[in-house]
């Protein structure tokens, strides 16, 4: 085994590993907080080795076991996941240096199970991004749902277990009843369920059958909260704000629409998804999707409530790129995943830096609340900022090619509803920001702050924004890889 | 060892046979727990044997007392019966184990004796239905085995225990009377009761009117034994009042026996395809299987008793397998095989795992559990994983269960069977959530929890089988080849 | 045997098969179901002795002269079929004894009303 295919085994590893230091250390904070900091950054460091490989062109690859015929569990770093693990193993460690200033500042209850929860999801993110075939991919998918069940429903009571309920019960009922159906089926058709480039469809396969297959997909994929199946999104949010950050802005949802990405890329091929037709059926409700959130976002005066609705909306524009089955789609699919991923955890950061110093959850109570916490709220404004899709952040090139794969279908409809759900996306975040900084209504004008871990990792995470405006080009060289850009 | 190898099938009936009236002799509990035990080791043993024999040699044919088929009575074993006896004689182990401290909690010391007689003679039918291949033979050890049971299930420690018994014994009794009307028509049509035999001579008087009504007597019969919807009725409260580690002993082994025996009957003997062309028998069984899964399942969801909840899922699970009988082709035939042996894993542990609740808090209702999850972590996880499983999470055997069933569904392009199978599962996950909640959830945050566990002797045999379970899920080359092989025997007396 | 009275030994069976299942199932004092169940399982004990029956044969004894005589096996099973059914009858009473000691009664009716099924 190469240096690269141990990395990428034990980039997996590590955060599952790392539960035991967790557990073990319950009774000292310190030490377990130490642990899972360690973790994070090694597994990072792991990542980033596994980077390098990929970057010069030698894709790492194992298979653990090979439960029946033409499935196995097998791992391969290619560049779409590459990103995708780049990204959450980079949060990971902003948002464990987060929790420490929220679990504590918050007196959250039962903190070790937090922490151990949080990493088995961190590492089933992992192998979800890494997961060489479909089976493999489910395998984490499902496993992912399951270990952050706990982190829902952390609060124990009536309500949390309530989303916890609706939770399960969208994502379970979605990935059993259509995902593992379509695998199922897909691997009824080619005997294997291998991610290869090009797609492993040809044109001996029905037709209307490849249609109904990618629907199922679509919809059966229900993390990546394409309109019906996106109710379990807003209701999770009664999880600690960590939570909300990293697994419902970054690692859980995106592993949703990483999955429909990869899916349709190396099961369908870009091509054959071009020549199908439900592709405009799929590009459409996640227009619709878009379009319905962003109205749904305005009206939620809970930030949280208000952040989940435009992450659906944000997720969907992915889903969107993905269905315009050409390469300039696919590349901004995929880099949307990316810079949406630190806008989103930015702005939730600083939903739960404003829950801690000030207990305000709603909209209409934080008003002057920027004279109060001012790097809160500019790391906010550059969040949303990034969200829209304006300069100077990473959130203008993603949207960029997105509008370039879009205008290459001709599909008008779509294009306006790209461009109005910028225009609902600033008009639902900007407020915020500007009423932030209206005088207050109690007139308070001392400086509170977050703890000084809270601010560190959102400052971290608005600064990645801008990073990613004058650095994006990493990102656009790992998707250029996936799709061939030559044919426009 | 040598000398024995010829008659392995024979001991596989004798060794219990003889133990059994062993155990009233010496009446103490300890001795009687020893003979139980070391022969269902031996048996094990045994039958594992008899799988690499059959594996390596071929079919065993085995001619009873010397007396060659069709007058003697043969037992004969390939692929298919060769991995259900494994399945029976391995889960008969774990629940002597388990019984060890299962049963004189629920039991006065003077009749623990009388259960382990019960017990084996229970055994004993189990495997002789399993390897008979003599059709009225079969009826021999399916009444040895039903009376047995009836016994045992009347050693619950709740009165309601022999009601059920005596309603089991009942509908038992007509079942298997029902069997013997069947096979009694077949042998007016052809002279004979060996299975091989009556393979080759139905397909000649296959127009005859007689064979349809043998045919229906048959499966009526077996669908009681079997615990098929609607034929079920007795089985809730027969696994539900009976001691707990009868419970785990008979959820993983009796139904499973009728079972084999329903598709060796209507897949090998009857003539090929008589039952797969003759579109109404196959549809029903279908229809019959999705039914159970889904009314099984649903009913589940609203009892308050854990034994009563996992019993109807039983049945549910029962329907599962039909259905992968019904479709009649050896993926699908597969399939069942493949499930029969993961619910055998997951539901005995599972019964385990409830045994262990009711030693710790003396009782088994959805109430008793508030906090389980604190108070008792690993009982909790094993229902939980057997739970997951038979939703059929990954990384467990009921993933791959699905899996088979759904890929043989696929293979007739019935994929509404498909997605009903699927949809099956969120059912399923209703009520297993259900235990979830109350189990982990439901906290009074005032009261402070002692940890009070099962003892370990318990819990031993119980986490054997879930990690088991794991294991099949995880690795599931073994039991995947297994069952594929058993399906292509029932498919004929091939090799 | 193609006559109603040829096949009178089967009318019987049917007569008495159907007879003691409709006890079984009718009957909610459990002794009378017993007596059902031992009802319908005689039925299927005459159709196999009439099944084994050839007509004008004698009893299958060896004498050393070719003679016709019914055929044995039927018979030899029903032997096996008796004896599981006195089991069974047996203990079922059993069970009903011990029913009869736990609920004070052996209708099934009033057993499903003590316990509020």
């Amino acid at each position: 085994m190469s240096i690269a295919q141990y990395a990428l085994l034990l980039s997996i590893l590590v955060p599952l590993g790392a539960t035991g230091p967790i557990s073990l250390f319950s009774r000292n904070p310190n030490l377990r907080e130490t642990a899972t900091i360690a973790a994070s950054v090694i597994t990072f460091t792991l990542v980033a080795v596994v980077y390098y490989s990929v970057k010069h062109g030698i894709e790492p690859q194992l298979t653990l076991i090979e439960p029946f015929a033409g499935v196995s569990i097998a791992f391969r770093a290619e560049p779409l996941g590459m990103l995708f693990a780049l990204m959450a193993s980079f949060l990971w460690i902003v948002t464990s240096i987060y929790s420490i200033g929220y679990m504590r500042g918050h007196h959250e209850q039962n903190q070790t199970r937090f922490f151990i929860f949080f990493a088995v999801a961190i590492s089933c993110t992992l192998g979800a991004a890494f997961a060489a075939n479909g089976f493999t991919l489910f395998l984490f998918y499902e496993a992912l749902t399951l270990s952050t069940f706990p982190l829902v429903t952390h609060k124990g009571d009536d309500k949390a277990k309530k989303a916890g309920r609706i939770y399960l019960f969208i994502l379970l009922g979605t990935s059993v009843g259509f995902f593992l159906f379509a695998l199922i089926w897909t691997w009824h058709l080619t005997g294997h369920l291998d991610f290869r480039a090009g797609g492993v469809f040809d044109s001996s396969h029905s037709r209307t059958v490849l249609n109904v297959l990618l629907v199922l997909y679509a919809f059966g994929i229900g993390k990546a909260a394409l309109m019906p199946f996106h109710r379990w999104l807003p209701t999770a949010m009664v999880a600690p704000t960590p939570v909300s950050a990293l697994l419902h802005a970054v690692a859980v949802v995106k592993t949703g629409v990483f999955a429909i990405l990869k899916i349709c890329v190396y099961f369908f091929g870009v091509d054959l998804l071009a020549s199908l037709g439900t592709h405009y059926f799929l590009a459409y409700v996640a227009a619709f999707t878009i379009i319905a959130t962003a109205i749904i976002a305005l009206r939620k005066d809970n930030l949280k409530a208000r952040l989940a609705y435009s992450t659906i909306g944000q997720l969907s524009y992915i889903v969107l790129g993905t269905m315009t089955a050409n390469a300039w789609g696919i590349v901004g699919g995929g880099m949307h995943m990316l810079m949406h991923g630190f806008g989103k955890i930015t702005l939730f950061f600083c939903a739960g830096a404003i829950l801690v110093a000030t207990h305000k959850t709603e909209i209409s109570q934080m008003r002057g609340i920027g004279r109060r916490m001012p790097v809160t709220m500019t790391a906010f404004l550059i969040g949303s900022i990034s969200i829209v899709g304006a300069p100077p952040t990473g959130g203008l090139w993603s949207k960029w090619y997105l509008l370039l794969g879009i205008v290459d279908t001709h599909e008008w409809l779509l294009l306006c509803a790209l461009i109005l759900g910028s225009l609902l996306s600033a008009i639902y975040l900007l407020p915020i920001v500007v009423q932030a900084f209206y005088p207050a209504t109690d007139n308070t004008t001392e400086v509170n702050e977050a703890p000084l871990t809270m601010r560190i990792a959102l400052l971290t995470c608005s600064a990645g924004c801008i990073v990613l405006f004058a650095v994006p080009d990493f990102a656009y060289e790992l998707m250029s890889n996936i799709v061939d850009l030559g044919q426009h | 060892m040598n000398a024995l190898t010829p008659h392995l099938s024979a001991l596989q009936i004798i060794l219990p046979l003889l133990a059994a009236p062993l155990c009233t002799i010496f009446r103490l509990p300890r001795v009687t727990w020893g003979i139980a035990m070391v022969v269902g080791v031996l048996c094990s043993f045994n039958a594992i044997a008899i799988l690499e024999q059959v594996q390596s040699s071929g079919t065993i044919i085995y001619a009873l007392g010397g007396w060659a088929a069709p007058w003697g009575i043969e037992y004969r074993i390939d692929d298919a019966n060769a991995f259900v006896l494994v399945i029976i004689s391995v889960i008969n182990v774990f629940g002597i184990l388990y019984a060890r401290t299962s049963i004189p909690a629920e039991l006065s010391e003077d009749r623990i004796s009388w259960l382990y007689t019960a017990w084996l003679l229970c055994f004993t039918g189990l495997c002789g239905i399993t390897i008979s291949g003599d059709v009225f033979n079969v009826f021999v050890f399916l009444e040895i085995s039903s009376l047995s049971t009836y016994v045992l299930v009347s050693f619950g420690t709740d009165k309601r225990a022999l009601t059920a018994a005596l309603r089991y014994l009942i509908v038992g009794t007509v079942a298997a009377t029902f069997y013997v009307i069947g096979i009694g028509l077949l042998y007016a049509l052809t002279g004979t009761l060996n299975m091989a035999d009556l393979a080759q001579r139905l397909p000649e008087v296959t127009a005859h009117r007689t064979v349809l009504v043998a045919f229906g007597f048959i499966t009526v019969g077996l669908s009681i034994k079997m615990a098929l919807f609607p034929f079920h009725t007795w089985l809730p409260n027969a696994y539900a009042f009976a001691p707990n580690a009868v419970t785990a002993f008979l959820a993983g082994t009796a139904t499973k026996a009728a079972i084999y025996v329903f598709m060796r009957l209507v897949l090998t003997i009857f003539p090929a395809g008589f039952f797969a062309n003759s579109t109404i028998a196959y549809l029903i069984i279908l229809a019959v299987g999705i039914l159970g899964a889904f009314v099984a399942s649903t009913i589940a969801f609203f009892r308050q008793d854990l034994k009563q909840m996992f019993a109807w899922s039983s049945i549910g699970q029962i329907g599962y397998m039909a259905i992968g009988l019904g479709l009649a082709t050896s993926a699908g035939v597969a399939a069942s095989f493949l499930h029969l042996f993961n619910h055998a894993l997951m539901k005995t542990a599972v019964f385990m795992a409830i045994g262990c609740l009711f030693v710790a808090t003396g009782s088994t209702t959805l109430n008793s559990l508030k906090n389980a999850g604190k108070r008792m972590p690993w009982t909790s996880a094993a229902i939980l994983i057997g739970g997951l499983s038979l939703i059929g999470i990954p990384f467990t055997t009921g993933f791959v269960s699905k899996w088979y069933l759904v890929t043989a569904a696929l293979e007739l392009d019935m994929w509404w069977l498909a997605a009903l199978v699927l949809a099956g599962s969120l059912v399923t996950a209703a009520y297993v959530w259900k235990f979830v909640e109350t189990a982990y959830f439901r906290t009074d945050s005032n009261t402070t929890y002692t940890r009070s566990e099962a003892p370990l002797s318990l819990l031993i045999p119980t986490w054997i089988l879930v990690i088991a379970n794991i294991y099949f899920g995880i690795n599931a080359q073994f039991t995947g080849t297994q069952a594929l092989r058993a399906a292509n025997a029932i498919f004929g007396f091939s090799s | 045997m193609t006559t109603f009275l040829g096949l009178l030994n089967y009318w019987v069976v049917i007569a008495l098969m159907m007879t003691g299942l409709y006890i079984v199932i009718a009957a909610s004092n459990y002794i009378k179901k017993i007596i059902g169940l031992n009802i319908f399982q005689t039925a299927v004990f005459i159709m196999y002795i009439s099944i084994g029956k050839v007509s004008g044969g004698t009893a299958p004894i060896l004498t050393g002269q070719p003679e016709i005589y019914s055929n044995p096996l039927p018979h030899v099973l029903i032997l096996t079929a008796i004896v599981v059914g006195v089991a069974t009858t047996a203990l079922g009473l059993a069970l009903i004894v011990r029913i009869r000691s736990a609920f004070g009664t052996i209708d099934d009716h009033d057993v499903r009303e003590s316990v509020n099924e």
